[in-house]
């Protein structure tokens, strides 16, 4: 028998997004192939991101050697922000953690001028996350995309809860949006197909939620793989947005990850590795050496 | 590419309904072996030629391969889909230690007390490496025997044995033949020379090429020669090779029936990096992508565990949820003003739920109900959930033994069963409605077990 390698071509592209305003400004998506079958017909216009996260306020629970990197600058989201340039990264993902109505309850103006703080003293692309409180991010996301009109903040999580007020001030002030759904292809591209009714399709980023090695993880990544499969190989037009895995808060919750600093490393790393092969575009971690680890083992300088 | 029964059937005699086969007609054989329920050899009258024929294109795609013997046996192989999702995983990849000859006594020492005693118990089941790989570099024939020795008196291991200098793998073989080892690396030079060495005692055969393209002609010699238990290692040399030639042999097999590459994978992140921790992490996207063997150089705890866990994941059946039993959990050591949690019993939950009271540091008992694997807001809709059935569970499971206090704290997205609760538990329980997500156990149950003792 005769040996033909099974090269594979598909019709559908993952639409690109672009975050960013000016020279800031990072192309993510793009493709017509899987993830990494550079040996397929077809073309990767971008690599996957990496992005590092920076919290709003000093986090509460994390191990010492998931400080150590920050630890001169974790009190100072500002000068963590910058510091994050240093790993290398191609953007900073800022979680707005202190706005959670449970925990601290930062009024949504307080977070909004941090937010424009942030993104003014860095030289890479801002991700914002609210707190994932439906109701308060209704406030405090608005308020961010206003403060920092123009920007084009990538900017999250628009849930189906408040897409339509979170949605139309992010749209209104010239950002990028996270489309975010739990664990679910048909909840996902529902919201998709809502928030496309008023808001451009090469605007919207989606969040299938990342859930750690151990927790749940195989879930994400087979969502991940079969949306990314959906938009790339049977073109579906609700499925061709670029893949967000905000997956650093899941895996440092983990008590494997606190245990020690190699496991730690390995748990996030493994984590993003995963999702990336399954097709995630932007990867948002919080070790800058399980980042560097990751680049490195995909062969990316 | 599965062959359907009805190209089975013009195959078949056909002409008489003899029903020797056990079947009414010729038909229903050829439907039934289709499905794998019946064998070639229940017809009589097929002649040897197409008797071979038909079996050869009953078998699965990609061959079953055992390495090793008894309960430490590792199956890989006969894998029926390219992604998980499409319906499962099945055979996860054996997990090798090497073991150089070059490597000092101690250290050879330490490698084979840790494969046996670095064990993780997680959910219900027991993670564990599978297999020892004793590599000969030393030069010195009979320091890589007594090696092989060594692991074959103090272990029931099953071993990958890997040597360059045929003379001593196949004196290797020969020491432990019987825990079905695998012979590696045959190659395009060596490969006239040891088909009959490696047919004196038949064990699975591990073979290497510089590509795809060269192990084709191995596959089909060996097949020929009767040697079918392989195992490929294509010679990917980083990531991005590994990902094109394992997914190109998954296609090839699976979706294009290309026969002479139906065999499961061996892969070498041992020998593709000098750092431990990208190691580990080539290791693991060879776990999403299809490896049958993964060969490394050395592990620990911190390494091992989470590898071991992402291959249960990858290999977990995504048709049915991952479940826990039904009882009540000590998280910390409870006593007996302790708060008491209820929930569902999707492997998930539980672990969110305990993994977030943990964190708390305030021990408790968190008690796990039966919803046949379903998250609790499925659960409840589904009926599985519900304040009645809650109720039984929470008579029968005797954590009221445990506890002098009566307050039964339930999840907060199922708020609306609170009073069934009460009801079913003949009001002798106050029904607490808990935080609505995991994530608010931390805020919450630091006061609630303050009432509670208070």
């Amino acid at each position: 028998m005769e040996y033909k390698a099974p090269v594979e071509a598909y019709a559908g592209v993952v639409r690109e997004v672009i975050i960013g305003e000016g020279r800031k400004s990072l192309k993510i998506g793009g493709e017509n192939i899987l993830p990494l079958h550079f040996f397929d017909q077809g073309s990767n216009a971008n690599p996957a991101r990496f992005a590092l996260e920076v919290l709003d306020m000093e986090p509460q629970d994390w191990p010492e050697h998931l400080i150590e990197p920050f630890k001169d600058v974790i009190s100072e989201p500002i000068k963590w922000a910058k510091k994050c340039q240093d790993f290398a990264v191609d953007a900073v993902s800022l979680y707005l953690v202190g706005t959670d109505p449970a925990g601290k309850d930062t009024p949504a103006d307080k977070a909004a001028a941090l937010v424009k703080e942030i993104a003014e003293a860095i030289d890479v692309p801002l991700i914002v996350y609210g707190s994932g409180d439906e109701n308060k991010d209704a406030e405090v996301l608005p308020k961010v995309a206003e403060t920092c009109n123009g920007m084009n903040l990538l900017i999250g999580p628009v849930l189906k809860e408040n897409y339509e007020v979170v949605g139309r001030a992010i749209l209104e002030h010239g950002h990028t949006a996270i489309a975010q759904t739990p664990l679910d292809i048909n909840l996902l591209k529902e919201l998709n197909v809502k928030l496309s009714k008023f808001f451009p399709s090469d605007r919207i980023v989606i969040d299938p939620l990342s859930s750690a090695l151990g927790y749940g993880m195989e879930y994400s990544f087979s969502l991940m793989e079969r949306v990314k499969q959906i938009g790339v190989i049977t073109k579906d037009n609700m499925a061709m947005m670029p893949i967000i895995a905000n997956l650093g808060d899941e895996c440092w919750k983990t008590k494997q990850a606190k245990e020690s600093k190699e496991q730690g490393l390995l748990w996030e790393g493994i984590t993003a590795l995963s999702l990336l092969l399954a097709g995630a575009n932007i990867l948002v971690l919080r070790h800058p050496v399980a980042l560097s680890l990751v680049k490195e083992t995909i062969g990316v300088q | 590419m599965p062959i359907s029964g009805s190209e089975i059937v013009k195959m078949l005699p056909g002409r008489k309904p003899c029903k020797e086969c056990g079947f009414p007609t010729c038909f229903a054989f050829a439907m039934k072996l289709a499905s794998g329920g019946t064998t070639v050899d229940k017809c009589p009258y097929l002649s040897e030629e197409v008797k071979a024929r038909l079996v050869d294109l009953l078998a699965p795609p990609i061959k079953l391969v055992t390495i090793g013997a008894g309960e430490n046996a590792v199956k890989v192989g006969n894998e029926e889909v390219i992604y998980r999702h499409e319906k499962t995983f099945v055979h996860s990849p054996g997990i090798a230690l090497l073991i150089s000859d070059r490597e000092d006594d101690a250290k050879i020492e330490e490698k084979i007390k840790k494969i046996q005693e670095l064990q993780f118990p997680w959910v219900s089941v027991n993670l564990k490496a599978d297999l020892l790989a004793p590599y000969y570099g030393s030069g010195n024939k009979n320091r890589f025997l007594a090696l092989v020795k060594k692991i074959y008196d103090s272990t029931n291991l099953g071993m990958v044995l890997i040597s360059e200098d045929m003379d001593a793998l196949f004196a290797a073989r020969d020491i432990c033949a019987d825990r079905h080892p695998l012979l590696y690396p045959i190659t395009k030079e060596n490969v006239d020379e040891a088909i009959l060495k490696i047919k004196a005692n038949l064990t699975p055969v591990g073979l290497r090429g510089d590509s795809i393209e060269e192990l084709v002609p191995l596959t089909t010699k060996l097949k020929d020669s009767g040697i079918e238990e392989l195992v490929l290692n294509p010679g990917s040399k980083n990531l991005l090779e590994a990902i094109r030639d394992q997914t190109f042999i998954r296609r090839a097999a699976l979706k294009h029936g290309f026969r002479p590459l139906g065999y499961p994978t061996i892969a070498f992140p041992c020998f593709m990096s000098q750092d431990g921790l990208k190691e580990i992490l080539l290791a693991s996207a060879y776990i999403p992508k299809w490896a049958g063997i993964i060969v490394l150089s050395d592990f620990d705890q911190y390494s091992l565990l989470p590898l071991l866990v992402q291959r249960l994941n990858i290999y977990t059946d995504p048709r049915f949820p991952m479940a826990v039993e039904e009882k009540y959990y000590e998280v910390g050591e409870p006593d007996e003003y302790s708060p008491v949690l209820v929930t569902s019993n999707w492997a998930l939950t539980y672990f969110l739920v305990s993994s977030a009271v943990e964190a708390t540091k305030i021990p408790a008992y968190v008690c796990v109900k039966d919803a046949e694997g379903l998250g609790v807001l499925s659960a409840w809709a589904a009926g599985k959930f519900s304040g009645d059935s809650i109720g039984t569970f929470i008579k029968k499971c005797g954590v009221a033994d445990k506890v002098k206090h009566r307050k039964l704290v339930i999840p907060g997205k199922v708020a609306r069963i609170k009073g069934e609760l009460e009801d079913a538990l003949n009001l002798e329980w106050e029904i607490i409605v808990g935080p609505k997500e995991t994530t608010g156990i931390g805020a919450f149950l630091p006061g609630f077990a303050k009432q509670l003792k208070g």
